[in-house]
């Protein structure tokens, strides 16, 4: 996983969602964040950029991601 | 998210801001403009006034003071002269900083302070449950204008620029990195430096104003931001309804406390210059 | 002793508030207060200290605060207009525990009243001007050289308790001349407030000592902490309503109050088997004085009690000194503000309170026809 997600802080605003390149990201049944397609993850920091809960980070040089 | 660790307490995470308000952005991109420039944490203060965007100010771990409705300001300026070897950054909203703490603004324009103000601008008194402020826009809705605000806003940079602010910028929630850029260059000014930061308010102002949701708000703000070099070479009705972001104006002009220290070497003797 | 000098009651402020090691001052002009402003413009930055004339009194409040929190001794000045708008701040100094003094030369009121006359009408004012319960030290002289004394006391006050104080000054005080012989530097008691002896890591900016007083680490030094005017956890973090709340509300006035002998400055003159007393304070008590000399001559035993302290209000002292006497004569420049506190602790039958309230200062014959009719002369 090349993402670490802090569902304690996310509050389920859809930031992440709606900004990801690649739709790596959904809302689960409670409202939380989580990776639907971590394969397609690029590591772009665009979630951990916009993120106003500090919630969603990547983890740098993280293996399995999609690039 | 590593670079600005240190500078949150994180005992007092999660904030109290709602789902999609884009004030967490911001406040992170001001840790990383701190980081960027490299201050020491020891000597940075963090003065706030009191609103939704004033809150920042318990979140982030240097010495931090989150004064009254209006005033960060005088707060600000009383630390900055009393000792100067602290950097001071202002954070303080749209409401607080126009229309209670209009009168410190102007000032703190006129007299060049060397203080980093950001305004955290949503257009709306967020806190209190979604009142117009001095920055709403002619028609928006708000809880005090329920027919449509029938005021004009201030236009926020023109105020700073003919107060006397030396470097004034704007930016988004949206371009958080350039964000992290002009609050770091406004840091950088030695004088009072302006940086309105356009946020979401998702709950009051979005909902009442039918904007869509927190990433639409964001959206909104990617559509309809201008950057500076580009707004001038565009025609004025290519230009309606947008707003310009980036670097606004940067100018050289007498420092408050540059001068005082005049002051200080001429009533000692030491020689200051008379002017 | 330093050679006599002739003094105005605003520049003995203004030289007292520096013999304190005050280093920063924000204000406004307003009559009768200005000059203290504009001495300290002078003489603040021939020592390395900061003088700022900010936009209005609020500002002023505020940059005093704020200068407060580097470490440094702040004051400000004003008279009854700037010190109502200053009142916001005033509780946000008290909440956040920021030492302070506010000086109030007073002046005729309510509103922009009689700018240059002399009034007593601001001390309930003192107490209860900001909203909320709160503690708060106010003290009043009643000459020049006192001014001197009392502006160093109210800044040790202030340090000590980690508080605001005012100095309540009177337009009459302020700006009448006495010949005055100060004393030296190395005569004058300074209190600084208490620093924290612990680690910054271990700092918890509101946690109070035994004496109900948290020390108080400078801006710029690692002590990171946060300062809010909301309720607070003893590392300043906002609180909501309960124990913390309770807790906070009780010390802020406790710390004041259990320190009651220490902040309690009077003088006294014949109380000792006297039938009659009068009890004043501030501008008043010089013609009060004088009554006093004039009624003995005419054979009354009358004793005179001169409050300093007004705030917290002395009611032991009163208990103690009010005991034997048969009548208290209290005389005011106000419509009656501090007898009303009085009478609570003396019972109302006792006491007789003699204002005025047209801008002129008390003639003695007006507090000598009471004194007299109490020990049933004329």
């Amino acid at each position: 996983m090349a993402l670490q997600i802090n569902k304690k802080y996310c509050k389920g605003c859809g930031i992440c969602v709606a900004f990801c390149p690649k739709q790596v990201l959904e809302l689960d049944e409670l409202g939380k964040v989580y990776e639907k397609s971590p394969e397609a993850c690029i590591q772009c920091g665009q979630c951990e950029l916009r993120c106003p809960d500090y919630a969603i980070q990547v983890i740098r040089g993280a293996k399995g991601a999609g690039q | 998210m590593a670079v600005i660790e240190k500078y949150l307490r994180q005992s007092a995470l999660p904030h109290i801001w709602c789902p999609g308000c884009g004030n967490g952005i911001l406040l992170a991109s001001i840790l990383r403009a701190i980081d960027k420039v490299q201050l020491e944490q020891k000597k940075t203060v963090i003065v706030s006034g009191i609103g939704c965007s004033s809150r920042a100010s318990g979140y982030m771990n240097f010495n931090t003071v989150h004064t009254a409705h209006g005033r960060a300001l005088p707060f600000a300026s009383g630390i900055k002269l009393a000792n100067p070897e602290l950097n001071v950054i202002v954070i303080t909203g749209d409401g607080d900083s126009t229309a209670i703490g209009g009168n410190h603004f102007i000032h703190a324009c006129r007299r060049n302070i060397d203080i980093t103000t950001i305004i955290f601008n949503n257009s709306i008194y967020g806190m209190t449950g979604g009142q117009s402020s001095p920055l709403s826009p002619l028609g928006a809705m708000a809880t005090t204008s329920p027919y449509g605000h029938v005021e004009r806003p201030f236009d926020i940079a023109a105020l700073a620029i003919a107060a006397g602010a030396t470097y004034v910028a704007r930016g988004t929630a949206y371009h958080a990195v350039a964000l992290t850029d002009i609050v770091a260059k406004g840091i950088q000014n030695k004088g009072f430096s302006v940086i309105d930061a356009i946020t979401q308010c998702p709950i009051s102002y979005g909902r009442k104003n039918k904007m869509g949701g927190p990433a639409q708000m964001m959206q909104w703000q990617k559509d309809n931001a201008v950057l500076i070099s580009a707004a001038a070479k565009m025609k004025p009705e290519e230009l309606a309804g947008k707003f310009v972001i980036g670097q606004l104006h940067q100018s050289n002009a007498p420092e408050y406390i540059t001068e005082y220290e005049k002051v200080l070497a001429k009533a000692q003797g030491r020689g200051g210059e008379a002017k | 002793m330093r050679p006599a000098r002739l003094m105005q009651g605003n520049q003995a402020c203004a030289e007292g508030m520096i013999a304190a090691g005050v280093r920063f001052f924000a204000g406004y002009p307003i009559t009768p207060s200005t000059e203290v402003a504009e001495i300290l413009a002078e003489e603040l930055p021939k020592i390395g200290g900061k003088f700022i004339q900010m936009e209005d009194e609020i500002a002023s409040m505020g940059a005093v605060l704020g200068a407060s929190l580097t470490g440094v001794k702040a004051i400000t000045a004003t008279s009854g207009p700037g010190f109502s708008l200053k009142q916001e701040l005033i509780g946000y100094g008290c909440m956040a525990e920021i030492p302070c003094v506010i000086v109030n030369v007073q002046r005729m009121g309510p509103s922009t009243g009689l700018p240059t006359s002399p009034a007593q009408g601001d001390v309930m004012q003192a107490r209860w001007g900001t909203h909320g319960d709160h503690g708060i030290i106010v003290l009043s002289p009643g000459s020049v050289k006192e001014t001197f004394e009392v502006a160093v006391a109210c800044v040790n006050f202030a340090e000590k308790y980690r508080t605001p104080v005012i100095l309540l000054l009177d337009e009459v005080i302020g700006h009448m001349r006495e010949r005055v012989e100060l004393p030296e530097a190395r005569d004058i008691h300074i209190e600084n407030r208490k620093v924290p002896a612990c680690a910054p890591e271990e700092y918890q900016a509101f946690k109070p000592d035994a004496d109900g007083v948290p020390p108080m680490a400078p801006f710029g030094e690692g002590y990171y902490y946060h300062v809010t005017g909301l309720v607070h956890t003893y590392g300043g973090m906002p609180a909501g309503p309960g124990p913390i709340t309770d807790e906070i509300v009780h010390r802020l006035e406790s710390k004041i109050t259990r320190a009651q002998k220490d902040i309690t400055l009077y003088t006294e003159d014949g109380i000792e088997g006297a039938e009659v007393l009068v009890i004043t304070y501030g501008g008043s008590s010089r013609a009060a004085g004088a009554a006093v000399k004039e009624a003995r001559k005419k054979g009354a035993k009358v004793g005179l009690l001169k409050l300093v302290t007004l705030w917290p209000f002395p009611c032991e002292l009163i208990l103690e000194k009010t005991k034997h006497a048969k009548t208290i004569i209290v005389p005011e420049l106000n419509m009656g503000q501090l007898v009303g506190e009085i009478e609570r602790y003396t019972g109302r039958d006792r006491v007789v309170s003699v204002t005025r309230v047209d801008g002129e200062l008390f003639e003695p014959e007006e507090i000598v026809e009471p004194i007299l009719a109490a020990g049933g002369k004329k």
